[in-house]
């Protein structure tokens, strides 16, 4: 029985320690106002192979980014372009990449489960990057990274996370990292998003149906994207759901008054959210991105750098 | 076959007399000869059940042997041998095979090769609609004549009301009972486990109960509606149970079966994303698991059946969404039916043989599942205390795709003995 190998494949087996050491790590990785990203040669000689199955920009620059901070070489493949479009299967796909011998595997699939199926077959650490409608670990990371540059401590935090709940990843990420440090999470959405099994995810998750309800005296509002290509079956129209589910400037005098936006991207302006509240100043989405490489700095360091 | 076996001193447990007592039973040319103490034959072969349970052959009414056209998940032989492997003696195949079981010319072929190459009986089930495309009736009649023992579109539920109430009224005629999957396809539509509190976590789509409830309504509604006699294939949900125990209560001629892995486990084993755990019905939650275990406590549930579905490795070695559903099963049946039926002291040891035995014979009208004199010998040798694991990769099936690879049983099939001879042996 070889070793057991350890990536990231959720956040929900993750304890609060390890999520904690993790954000410090990221914070002493964010760059100082006007600088760029301090350069390690912590993961010198590392060979980090990003591989998504499902379209990606920022996600994927943002891992490419954060491997070459930490010292490690990275070479990234979209497998639409790939073997996989001449058939091969997913475990025939990896095999032969860790005959390649990398010594990670950054990857993104549309299957929920997919980096935990490859994780039981492959002797190498898999660090999920979005795994279908189940978990987006390192969005959830830099997510609460961001927040903890607004506030002293996530606890007691009321966090309104609002959309298409039901094929979100981000959402079920953070309400696992926020449930862990007892945050009180509204999740809010018209029902056909926003399953009632919802409430059992995690400890201290209610169910709104209305944003005001949702937003009231809310620390976060966190904004999903509608995943279109999620949902099979007739969605509700974009207008009516703008009108109900669509976040504007007026809901933010029910929030908190240095309540703060965030939303992972990209955006849909006009149609989870306004233009005018994703460029306001309580809006810290480009904060979110910044944190996207400090965060994976720090994951990917954890997994492969030296541990004395 | 000729010749004469004499099984001494074990437990026999004959549901159908009612039997439960210590005795031989003596076997001569295929069929029961005695059962008593103190048989004598000089000639016979001699096989100590001692300390065994020797019952009636088990009837597993529900396999999917994949030939012909699919013979690289199974075939006809392996899957009989696999059965033999498990206890059962007589299996009863599904349509779905390439070509669909759908006329008395595919009939007749799994018949002959059967004959051939089995060594358990198989009775095969014949197609509801031609191809299981749901429109047109199969040529059901014909079928019946070649040897089909019940109709079904396993796996393809017949959708249309209006055709179901036809191959029912067809099936009262010629007097053969008609089993249903029951999934309202477009209820369940792309999903790939039971929906719930867990489905939700996984971020896989869920399969609503009300999926297979609405059908088992609808199904119950036109058995009464044309007297047919109607067959729930593996009921899995609390509302389906309390529905076929109601029509029960009103006379209908009703019965239903459950699968092992549905009493057994439920939809927690999914958070490995192993495809092992991906079949139809989905697993469960823990109330519908307890409803079914109830069913089979109190009555309602006439016959244990496997649904032993094989598929090759390389089908099931994929993401989750993208697997086929469905997993093997007859070798573990017993092993799991004692752990979670006898073990825990749910039933009496004659009720589960029943559930192997008399159950499924009666509902098939079949003259095997007894040791009366004169009956096919078909005889199940197991016990409740032999410790052994389950090695999937020793299984005779020729796929491995089974979720109790490496679980550990107490008590389990022994000897299996099909027209007299003994086809497997556990030594």
């Amino acid at each position: 029985m070889a070793a057991k190998i350890s990536g990231l494949l959720d956040i929900e087996s993750l304890d609060r320690t390890e999520i904690e050491a993790i954000l410090a790590r990221a914070h002493f990785f964010q760059p100082a106002e006007g600088e760029t990203f301090r350069r390690l040669d912590a993961l010198r000689g590392k060979m980090i192979v990003n591989l998504f199955f499902e379209a990606s920009t920022r996600t994927r620059v943002s891992f490419e980014i954060a491997a070459k901070r930490v010292g490690a070489d990275t070479v990234s493949i979209a497998a639409q372009g790939s073997s996989v479009s001449k058939g091969e299967s997913l475990v025939d796909t990896l095999n032969t990449l860790v005959a390649m011998r990398p010594n990670a595997i950054v990857m993104r699939h549309a299957a929920s489960g997919a980096p935990h199926f490859l994780a039981r077959h492959m002797q190498i650490p898999i660090v999920n990057a979005g795994d279908g409608t189940h978990e987006h670990p390192t969005q959830a990371l830099l997510d609460a990274r961001t927040i903890l540059d607004q506030r002293p401590t996530l606890e007691g935090l009321r966090v309104a996370i609002i959309g298409d709940i039901a094929h979100s990843r981000v959402a079920r990420s953070n309400v696992h990292l926020l449930s862990k440090f007892a945050a009180d999470i509204v999740l809010c959405g018209p029902p056909s998003l926003l399953p009632r099994e919802l409430e059992q995810l995690a400890p201290g998750v209610r169910l709104a149906y209305e944003m005001t309800e949702a937003i009231r005296d809310a620390d976060v509002i966190m904004m999903l994207r509608v995943q279109l290509e999620r949902q099979h079956e007739a969605p509700m129209s974009a207008g009516e759901y703008f009108r109900f589910y669509g976040l504007r400037l007026e809901h933010l005098a029910l929030a908190k008054p240095d309540v703060i936006v965030m939303h992972p991207g990209p955006i849909n302006r006009g149609r989870e959210l306004s233009s005018e509240v994703a460029d306001s100043q309580r809006s810290v989405i480009l904060n979110q991105v910044e944190n996207g490489i400090a965060v994976r700095m720090a994951v990917l360091e954890r997994i492969l750098g030296e541990r004395l | 076959m000729t010749g004469s076996l004499l099984i001494t001193g074990g437990r026999v447990i004959d549901p159908a007399s009612r039997g439960d007592g210590q005795a031989d039973v003596l076997i001569r040319d295929g069929r029961i000869e005695a059962v008593g103490t103190g048989l004598v034959d000089e000639d016979a072969v001699r096989f100590d059940a001692t300390g065994k349970i020797v019952a009636p052959g088990f009837i597993d009414m529900h396999v999917h042997l994949r030939e012909p056209g699919i013979e690289h998940a199974e075939t006809i032989e392996t899957g009989a041998r696999a059965a033999a492997a498990g206890g059962f003696t007589t299996i009863c195949c599904m349509p779905n095979t390439a070509p669909v079981n759908d006329s008395a010319t595919v009939t007749s072929y799994i018949v002959q090769r059967a004959r051939e190459m089995a060594c358990v009986n198989v009775l095969p089930i014949g197609a509801i609609t031609k191809g299981s495309l749901g429109a047109e009736l199969a040529a059901i009649g014909s079928m019946c004549e070649a040897g089909i023992v019940a109709i079904s579109d396993d796996g393809r539920p017949v959708m249309n009301a209006r055709v179901m109430r036809r191959a029912m009224e067809l099936a009262r005629a010629f007097d053969i009972p008609v089993i249903d999957h029951c999934e309202d396809l477009d209820l369940s539509a792309g999903g790939d486990m039971h929906e719930g509190p867990e489905s939700v976590r996984l971020g896989l789509r869920g399969i609503p109960s009300a999926s297979e409830d609405v059908m088992v309504a609808r199904d119950l509604l036109l058995a009464e509606l044309t007297g047919a006699r109607f067959h729930v294939a593996h009921l899995s949900t609390l509302r389906s149970v309390a529905m076929v125990a109601f029509a029960k209560t009103r006379g209908l001629r009703v019965s239903c079966e459950v699968t092992p892995h549905h009493f057994a486990i439920t939809d927690r084993e999914l958070e490995t994303y192993d495809s092992n755990y991906k079949m139809k019905p989905p697993l469960r939650c823990q109330h519908d698991v307890d409803a079914v275990v109830e069913g089979i406590v109190n009555g309602v549930v006439d016959a244990i059946a496997t649904d032993h579905a094989p598929h090759p490795g390389s089908e099931k070695m994929q993401e989750f969404e993208r697997c086929p559903f469905g997993i093997t099963g007859l070798e573990t049946a017993l092993g799991l039916a004692l752990a979670e039926l006898i073990h825990k002291d749910r039933i009496s040891l004659i009720r589960l043989v029943e559930l192997f035995t008399t159950g499924p014979a009666n509902i098939l009208k079949l003259d095997r599942g007894t040791l009366a004199v004169g009956a096919p010998a078909d005889v199940t040798v197991f016990d409740l205390h032999t410790e052994w694991a389950y090695d999937v990769q020793q299984s005779f099936s020729k796929s491995r795709n089974s979720p109790f690879n490496g679980r550990r049983f107490r008590g389990g099939p022994l000897a299996t003995i099909v027209g007299g001879e003994i086809v497997w042996n556990r030594e």
